[in-house]
């Protein structure tokens, strides 16, 4: 076979390189509409071609994209400002204490009540703004996918993501009839958040739905490096055409086909490990959030639930029984 | 305009370096990539393992992930700073009691005469070794009770006999002297206040909310920075975790939650243990899954209430200003008063046996001048 590799160089035989080639840039495919709001002369940035396509734009703002940033800004304000006031308006400790800062939902009594600013206010404004953001951008996506003719499936696997935030933050409390079961804002309190929440309700793992969720994450995780791996792997057989490689398998979809046939059996396809990819990515989110709403509405303690429905094991007894003394307070305390 | 930028021009040179560096350079980029995460390897590496390796002693059935986990280089450090006080040498009795040969006594009247000077003895080497008698007694009269310190003193020996005596469902074995809590201080460690929000009010934004800023109390963690005056002064539920499967009317928040999770830390930091010391983690609230630890720790709860309540409190107009907390509160128990980071105080070593008058009955009058 004749090897390009020693007449030519390693790289650009092979369109996966890491080439950056300078030349004229591409303003991008001409559209049946839509094409007004492209903002930005193209210009190229070599770090970036370290990670990505060396090319910056142009980009495309349009009505919902500013709509979304302008209501993002704000929630960013809200909730960014509050937390400088929680520190006395001090920048240091501002920055020092960045991590533990939050802004907390409305307390439980206040239920679904309209609380006054400082008392929770904030933070459904924030949430109000951040969710108008999300939802906005969500729309953007879905538009500029359907402008250039594309499928709309990122905005659907985006779709699956929000629908987790929005159980969270809006559906359960709304069903709890209390905000102050949502989540707050800031880096620790949010991750306390689900802490707390676990263990309030008897935890979380013994929640089928959550257990799917992390079945879908980590499998995810696993189906990204299986198939980064074997396309990268497949590359010098030109792996990376995998239009051409789907519709005509060459020596490249050969291999990576043999390759999992051989170690598991079973191969993917080349059309088919797309799907895996972004139905793995999607159930994520959409069985988290399922797994969130039962939580508290329909079930209060999902270990006991997981004793009920016989998949909590029993373990052998180390100490003698151990009854709880709060039966016995009346006796005990003075 | 170019004064704004002029802070991002060292950043833009530095930038266009790298970019042209890399162009030219790629190798030495490449020994340069594997230099950087050579070294945050290294500091990772650092900063993550122990030295020794810890110990984990078992305290559940295999497989639930139950344990205690001991660093005996850290255990050894511990050990030096439990240990109990050499007793005084037993005193020859005297054949009269204190209050025969002493005026103004009023806890330990039937104590023998002898005995009580031992004790004081012993009292001031374990809260005054510096100041000695005059750190409490007016060394003219040592009947005058103008010295603040001698009216906390005298209360606070009610307290370790109430502890001894009525809490016996807490310390059962061990009991408590002055010594286990004040380690030669006049002011032990873990001694806490109502703690007013830090940052006073916040005007328009958002009202403290008593949480969300680094709590020493729990951990260094988020959540509530003051879970002691709740539930150890205060009588908060502390039981949020649902009690059957399916819901039943239980309205326990997630709110309330943070606070039983920040208490929770607090013992766990106080005892220098984990969750596993008294839970099964995998359902925190079974009383039969724990370990009979939760059962004595379950006690401290009602006990350090009642010693904040009768005996701290009430000590507030005593103690001078300077003293107080915030609030004009007096200083408080928590559980790192006495376990000072040892699951049992002194590791289980025990002074009291050498002043058993320490663990008498005692009536219980509070001074005068202190308020309920």
């Amino acid at each position: 076979m004749f090897d390009y590799r020693t007449t030519f160089g390693v790289e650009y035989q092979n369109l996966f390189n890491r080439t950056q080639i300078e030349g004229k840039l591409d303003k991008g495919a001409p559209l049946e509409w839509g094409m007004e709001n492209r903002r930005g002369k193209p210009s190229t940035s070599f770090l970036f071609g370290l990670i990505g396509s060396q090319q910056v734009g142009p980009y495309y703002l349009g009505a919902t994209g500013l709509a979304s940033l302008i209501c993002g800004l704000i929630a960013f304000e809200i909730i960014g400002l509050n937390l400088f006031a929680s520190v006395g308006w001090d920048p240091v400790q501002f920055i020092r204490q960045l991590p533990w800062l939050g802004l907390q939902p409305p307390a439980p009594a206040w239920g679904l009540h309209i609380p006054p600013l400082a008392q929770g206010g904030w933070w459904l404004m924030a949430g109000f703004f951040l969710t108008t953001s999300i939802l906005l951008w969500w729309v953007r996506v879905y538009r500029r996918a359907r402008a250039l003719g594309m499928g709309t499936h990122v905005a659907w696997a985006f779709a699956s993501a929000i629908w987790l935030y929005l159980v969270d933050g809006f559906l359960r409390p709304l069903l709890m009839g209390s905000w102050s079961e949502g989540v707050p804002f800031g880096i620790f309190p949010h991750l306390d958040w689900t802490a707390s929440l676990s263990i309030r309700y008897g935890n979380l793992y013994y929640d089928p739905f959550h257990m799917l969720s992390i079945v879908f994450l980590y499998g995810s995780t696993l189906l990204f490096a299986m198939h980064g791996g074997t396309i990268l792997a497949t590359s010098r057989y030109w792996a990376e055409r995998e239009i051409e490689q789907a519709t005509d398998p060459g020596t490249a979809a050969e291999r990576g086909g043999i390759f999992w046939r051989w170690v598991m059996g079973f191969n993917a396809t080349f059309e088919s490990i797309h799907r895996w990819a972004v139905w793995f990515a999607i159930l994520c989110t959409l069985t988290g959030g399922i797994g969130i709403l039962l939580t508290g509405t329909v079930v209060d303690n999902w270990y006991l639930w997981g004793v009920k429905h016989g998949f909590a094991p029993e373990y052998p007894r180390v100490y003698a029984p151990i009854t709880d003394p709060g039966l016995l307070r009346a006796a005990v305390q003075p | 305009m170019s004064l704004l930028l002029a802070p991002f021009q060292p950043v833009a040179a530095a930038l266009g370096g790298l970019r042209s560096g890399l162009r030219h350079h790629g190798g030495r980029f490449r020994v340069g990539l594997a230099a950087t995460v050579a070294a945050a390897a290294v500091i990772g590496l650092v900063f993550t393992l122990e030295r020794p390796a810890p110990r984990n002693v078992q305290l559940g059935y295999r497989g639930t992930g139950m344990g205690a986990i001991y660093n005996a280089r850290l255990v050894a450090q511990q050990l030096g700073l439990q240990q109990v006080d050499a007793p005084l040498p037993p005193s020859i009795p005297a054949g009269k009691t204190a209050a025969q040969a002493y005026k103004n006594i009023q806890v330990l009247q039937n104590l023998d005469a002898n005995e009580f000077l031992r004790l004081m003895g012993a009292m001031t080497q374990w809260i005054a070794p510096q100041a000695g008698c005059a750190f409490c007694h007016s060394l003219k009269n040592m009947a005058d009770d103008s010295i603040y310190t001698k009216t906390v003193a005298r209360r606070m020996l009610q307290m370790v006999m109430a502890i001894n005596t009525q809490w016996q469902s807490h310390v059962d074995g061990v009991g408590v002297t002055c010594q286990t809590c004040h380690r030669g201080r006049a002011i032990p460690a873990g001694s806490w206040f109502i703690q007013p929000p830090p940052h006073g009010e916040r005007n328009a934004t958002e009202a403290d909310s008593g949480q969300d800023l680094p709590a020493a109390v729990a951990g260094g963690s988020a959540f509530p920075y003051d879970p002691l005056t709740p539930f150890l002064l205060s009588a908060m539920p502390i039981r949020v975790t649902g009690t059957t499967a399916l819901p039943n009317g239980d309205r326990s928040s997630v709110n309330q939650t943070d606070w039983t999770y920040s208490l929770m830390i607090h013992f766990a930091d106080s005892l220098g243990v984990n969750c596993t010391f008294c839970h099964n983690t995998r359902a925190f609230e079974e009383w039969d899954q724990g370990t009979p630890n939760r059962v004595s720790a379950w006690h401290a709860i009602p006990m350090v209430r009642d010693l904040n309540r009768n005996y701290m409190a009430p000590l507030a107009q005593v103690f001078p200003v300077e003293l107080r907390g915030k609030l004009d509160d007096a200083p408080k128990v928590s559980c790192v008063t006495c376990h000072n980071g040892a699951y049992k105080p002194f590791y289980g070593a025990s002074g009291l046996p050498y002043y058993p008058e320490l663990a008498h009955a005692v009536t219980m009058t509070p001074p005068a001048g202190s308020r309920p």
